[in-house]
C-alpha cells in the first residue's frame, strides 16, 4: 500500500524530466541544435551564470559573517540579532524586487540585482550555518589552539572545514533559487532562463521554444546538484566519541563591537528597512484597501491551505517509507521528490500545463493543477518535518507497545498519532506559508480569473502601478512571518537533538 | 513442571549471515536465565522470535505450556502475554511515567491509584517520578520505570534485551541490582540478552551460552564458569589460562608448565589443553623459576602477567590485594582447584 502510493508520487514527481525528456526527442536534434547556439541562448548562459556565482558568494560570505558575528562573537544583543536575521525570508523575493527598482528606477543590471537577491537569500547561507556554529564542539577549537595555530588560521583550517555541509548545501540552495527566481529579475529586467522561459511563453505560447529553455534550465539544476554531492564528497565531520560537546568561548570583539554592530543593523535596514518603508510610502500614494484585495486574500487562503494538506498528505507514504523502509526503492523515491522540487516551478508548471492538456484535459485551468504543482514544489519541506517525527519514534515503541497488549488501532491513535501530530501541524504550517507567496507556478497554472496576492501583485506592479500593489506585498510580508518564526524555531529543535 | 518457555527445533536466517541451527531451550518457570553470547551470535533475534516481532523459518515455541510459534500457529506478540524491556529509550517520550505505567493496564486497574503506586514502589523509584516525563529521568531510572510498565501487565515471561548496556559503569551495577530484586520479588520468569559475563554471571541463575546460531551450553552460573564445553565458550565467559600438558593415565591429572593439575573429570590420557582461571594459578614471590612480568592492580585484587624464560611462557594471574606484587619480582607458580582437559584432538575437530 505505502509502496504504491510513493512510487505513484514519486512517478508524479517525475513528470517534468519526462515532459523535457519527450519534448526534446520529438523536436529532434537538428532544430535542437540550432535553436541552443543562437547568440540569445548564450547571452542568457551567461546572465545566468554570472548571476548565480556572485548572488551564491555573496550569500555565503554575508551568511557566515552574521553567522560568526552572531554566534562566536560577544556581539552586544546577539540573541536577539540571531533571530532577527532570518527575519528577510518574510519578504519575499520579488517584493524585494519591487521595493527596490520602484524607488530607484535607475539601479539595475548584475549588480542590481545581486543586491537584491542576496539580501533575499542569505538567511539560507546564514540559518545552517549558524546552527551548526552553534552545536560545534569548542573543545576543537581549543586544541588546535594548543597546538600553535592562531585564532583566525584556526577559524580556517578547524572551523570552516566543519562547516562545509551546511554552508555548501546552503549555497545549492541559493543556487537553485537563482536559477528559480522570476519575479524579482523580471521587475528589474535582468533576464535568465527563467524569466525568458515565462516571457517566451506568456507572449508566443511558443511551448517548443519555452520547453527547450526549460531542457538547459534542467540541466543547470542537475549540474549543481550533481556538483554539490561531488564537492561535499563522503567525507563526515560528526562528533567522534561521545564525551560531552561545549561551545567555545565566544571571541572578544573589543573596539570593533561598534562597527560590527552597526554592519548588522546596516543589513537589515537594507533587507527588511528598505521594503518595508517602500511599501509604506507607495501605500501611502495610493487608494487604500480594495474589496479585489479581500478576493485575493480569500483565495490565496483557500489554495495555500489545499495545497499544504495536500502536499502532507503525499508526503506521509514517502516519509514513512524512508524511514522505516529503508531500502534501494524508497530511498529512489525519497531523492525523486527532493529533485523534482529543486527544479524551477516554471519548469514544472510547463509539465503539468503539457500533460494535462495531453493526457487529462479536463484538469487544465483547474485547481487541481496548481495544487498538483504546490504538492510538487513543496514535498520536502513536509518530508522534513515529518521524517524528523518518524524517526523519533523508532520500531521499538510500537513492538513494546505490542507486547503491552496493545491493538492496532490503539497504537495508532495513543502513540503514533500524538508522536508525529507535531510534525504534521508543521508541515501544514511550512507548506502553507510557502504556497501562500508563491508567484511562478501560480501564474501559469491558476485557472483564468482566479487571483492569489502573489499573481494580483504581480500584474499590478508589471503595469507599474506600485502604489496598487502595496498593500499585497504588506498582505503577503504578514503571512509569511510565521514562516520565519518557524524555520528559526525548527534549525533550533533539529540541533538540540 | 512444564517450563515457562519452551523452544524446540528453533530455525531462523537474520541479517547477511546469521543463522539459528535447530536451537532448543527451556526457561524453568521463576527463573532466571541469561543467554549469554558475542555480538552476531543471534540473541537479540533468539529474543525477538520469543516476542514474536519476527517469524521463524521453522521450529516451536510454547509459553506456558501454549503454543504459540510453529505448526502453523501464530500468536501475535500484543497477545502472548509477554513483557519487553529493549535496550534504551522505549519509554513513550510524550507521556509521563504514570501514563506510561497505565498504557498497558485495563480500565479497571487505571481506576485504582494504589496499583500504580504499587508498581512504582516495585522498581524501588519515588512516587513524585509519576509525574516526571520519560527525558526527565535518568537511563537507568527510565529502565526501572520500563520494567515496572512490563511488570503491571503480570506477564508470563518478561524478556531484556541489553537493557543496562547504555548506562553508564556506576548506574549500570545499581540499575541492575534493582532490576533483579524486583523481578526475584514477583518470581518472575525472566530472560536476559546479554554480552557481558559479569552481568550474565551476576545476574542469572541460568546461563545459556550462545555460539554462532546454537546454544553451546546451559546451566547454572558456576557450572558455565568452571567446566565450560569447549574452549570457545570458556572464554567467552571469563578470563582463561590455558596450558599445554598431558593427560596422564589414569585420567584424573595432568602435567604441565604450572605442575601437575587435578581434572574436574575423567579425560582420556593423552596431550591435551588444560583450562584452568587466572585466580587458580598462585603466585608465591621468592626464588623460582617464574618472573612477574606486568602489573595491573585494581585495589580489591592484581592482574598478573608471569612469565617463565624455561617454559618460554606467559600467563594471566590474579592474586589478591593483600599482598604486593611488582613488576621484575622472581616467583613460584602453582595450580589450586580442579582443572578442564580438553583432549587435543578432539578440540581440533
Amino acid at each position: 500500500m505505502a509502496y504504491a502510493a510513493g512510487l505513484a508520487i514519486g512517478l508524479v514527481g517525475l513528470l517534468p524530466i519526462l515532459f523535457v525528456a519527450e519534448a526534446t526527442v520529438s523536436v529532434g536534434w537538428t532544430q535542437i541544435g540550432s535553436f541552443l547556439l543562437r547568440d540569445r541562448i548564450g547571452q542568457l548562459l551567461t546572465n545566468t551564470a554570472a548571476l548565480v556565482v556572485t548572488c551564491v558568494m555573496g550569500c555565503v560570505v554575508l551568511g557566515l559573517a552574521a553567522a560568526w558575528l552572531v554566534e562566536r562573537t560577544d556581539l552586544p544583543g546577539r540573541r536577539i540579532w540571531a533571530a532577527v536575521l532570518v527575519a528577510p525570508l518574510a519578504v519575499p523575493a520579488f517584493v524585494n524586487s519591487y521595493a527596490w527598482s520602484s524607488q530607484w528606477p535607475r539601479f539595475e543590471g548584475l549588480p542590481a540585482a545581486t543586491v537584491i537577491t542576496v539580501l533575499s537569500y542569505y538567511p539560507f547561507v546564514y540559518l545552517p550555518v549558524a546552527g551548526a556554529l552553534r552545536g560545534l564542539n569548542g573543545s576543537l577549537e581549543e586544541c588546535a589552539l594548543t597546538l600553535g595555530r592562531n585564532r583566525l588560521r584556526c577559524f580556517f583550517d578547524v572551523v570552516i572545514p566543519q562547516l562545509r555541509v551546511p554552508l555548501l548545501g546552503g549555497a545549492l540552495l541559493v543556487g537553485l533559487h537563482i536559477l528559480a527566481e522570476f519575479g524579482a529579475l523580471q521587475m528589474i529586467g535582468y533576464e535568465t532562463f527563467t524569466t525568458a522561459i515565462l516571457v517566451q511563453y506568456q507572449s508566443t505560447f511558443n511551448g517548443t521554444a519555452a520547453t527547450m529553455l526549460s531542457g538547459v534550465l534542467l540541466l543547470c539544476c542537475l549540474l549543481l546538484l550533481s556538483g554539490e554531492v561531488a564537492v561535499r564528497g563522503r567525507a563526515r565531520y560528526s562528533p567522534i566519541g561521545s564525551g560531552a560537546s561545549r561551545p567555545a568561548a565566544p571571541a572578544r570583539l573589543g573596539l570593533g563591537r561598534w562597527p560590527a554592530v552597526s554592519a548588522v543593523a546596516l543589513l537589515l535596514v537594507l533587507a527588511v528597512g528598505v521594503p518595508v518603508v517602500g511599501i509604506a510610502r507607495w501605500w501611502s500614494h495610493g487608494s487604500g484597501l480594495s474589496p479585489e484585495l479581500g478576493a485575493a486574500l480569500l483565495n490565496t487562503l483557500r489554495l495555500s491551505a489545499m495545497g499544504a494538506l495536500a502536499t502532507v498528505v503525499a508526503a506521509l507514504p514517502v516519509a514513512w517509507l524512508a524511514v522505516r523502509r529503508r531500502g534501494p526503492l524508497s530511498t529512489a523515491i525519497e531523492r525523486c521528490a527532493y529533485l523534482t522540487s529543486s527544479l524551477p516551478g516554471v519548469v514544472v508548471a510547463l509539465a503539468l500545463v503539457t500533460a494535462s492538456v495531453r493526457l487529462l484535459p479536463a484538469a487544465y485551468q483547474t485547481s487541481a493543477l496548481v495544487l498538483a504543482g504546490y504538492v510538487i514544489l513543496f514535498l520536502p519541506r513536509a518530508l522534513v518535518c515529518l521524517r524528523s517525527v518518524f524517526g523519533q519514534i523508532g520500531p521499538e515503541l510500537d513492538e513494546v507497545a505490542r507486547t503491552l497488549g496493545a491493538s492496532s488501532v490503539k497504537r495508532f491513535s495513543r502513540l503514533t498519532f500524538p508522536l508525529i501530530a507535531p510534525g504534521l501541524t508543521a508541515g501544514v504550517a511550512f507548506v502553507f506559508l510557502a504556497a501562500s507567496t508563491e508567484l511562478t507556478a501560480t501564474l501559469l497554472l491558476a485557472p483564468t480569473g482566479t487571483v492569489t496576492l502573489a499573481t494580483q501583485f504581480w500584474s499590478h506592479s508589471d503595469s507599474l502601478d506600485y502604489a496598487a500593489a502595496a498593500p499585497y506585498a504588506a498582505t503577503m510580508i504578514v503571512l509569511a512571518a510565521p514562516l520565519t518564526y518557524l524555520l528559526l524555531h525548527q534549525s533550533r529543535v533539529v540541533r538540540g537533538r | 513442571m512444564t517450563p515457562a518457555l519452551e523452544i524446540r527445533s528453533l530455525r531462523h536466517v537474520f541479517g547477511p549471515t546469521g543463522v539459528l541451527h535447530d536451537l532448543d531451550l527451556d526457561v524453568p518457570a521463576g527463573s532466571i536465565t541469561a543467554i549469554l553470547g558475542p555480538s552476531g551470535c543471534g540473541k537479540t533475534t533468539l529474543l525477538r522470535l520469543m516476542a514474536g516481532f519476527d517469524r521463524p523459518t521453522g521450529g516451536t515455541i510454547r509459553l506456558t505450556g501454549q503454543l504459540v510459534t510453529g505448526n502453523g500457529h501464530w500468536v501475535s506478540p500484543e497477545k502472548r502475554n509477554i513483557g519487553y524491556v529493549a535496550q534504551e529509550g522505549s519509554l513513550f517520550p510524550h507521556l509521563t511515567v504514570r501514563r506510561n505505567l497505565e498504557f498497558g493496564l485495563s480500565r479497571a486497574e487505571r481506576r485504582d491509584p494504589r496499583r500504580v503506586a504499587e508498581l512504582i514502589a516495585q522498581v524501588s523509584l519515588e512516587p513524585d517520578h509519576l509525574k516526571r516525563f520519560p527525558h526527565q529521568l535518568s537511563g537507568g531510572q527510565q529502565q526501572r520505570v520500563a520494567l515496572a510498565r512490563t511488570l503491571a501487565r503480570r506477564p508470563a515471561v518478561v524478556l531484556l534485551d541489553e537493557p543496562f548496556t547504555a548506562l553508564d559503569t556506576g548506574l549500570r551495577a545499581t540499575t541492575r541490582e534493582a532490576v533483579a530484586a524486583a523481578l526475584r520479588r514477583v518470581g518472575m520468569t525472566t530472560v536476559l540478552v546479554t554480552h557481558d559475563q559479569g552481568e550474565a554471571l551476576s545476574f542469572a541463575d541460568q546461563i545459556a551460552v550462545m555460539i554462532g546460531g546454537r546454544i553451546a551450553q546451559i546451566g547454572q552460573a558456576t557450572e558455565v564458569y568452571e567446566a565450560p564445553v569447549d574452549l570457545e565458550t570458556a572464554r567467552l565467559i571469563g578470563d582463561t589460562v590455558e596450558l599445554a600438558g598431558t593427560v596422564s593415565g589414569d585420567g584424573r591429572h595432568a602435567q604441565t608448565a604450572v605442575g601437575p593439575v587435578v581434572l574436574r573429570s575423567d579425560t582420556p590420557p593423552g596431550p591435551a589443553t588444560i583450562l584452568l582461571r587466572p585466580e587458580q594459578l598462585k603466585v608465591r614471590t621468592g626464588p623460582g623459576a617464574w618472573r612477574v612480568h606486568s602489573v595491573e592492580y585494581f585495589g580489591h585484587d592484581y592482574l598478573m602477567d608471569v612469565f617463565s624464560t624455561r617454559a618460554g611462557l606467559s600467563l594471566k594471574a590474579r592474586a589478591a590485594g593483600t599482598v604486593e606484587y611488582a613488576p621484575g619480582q622472581s616467583a613460584d607458580v602453582v595450580a589450586a582447584g580442579l582443572g578442564t582437559a580438553f583432549p587435543l584432538a578432539s578440540s581440533r575437530s
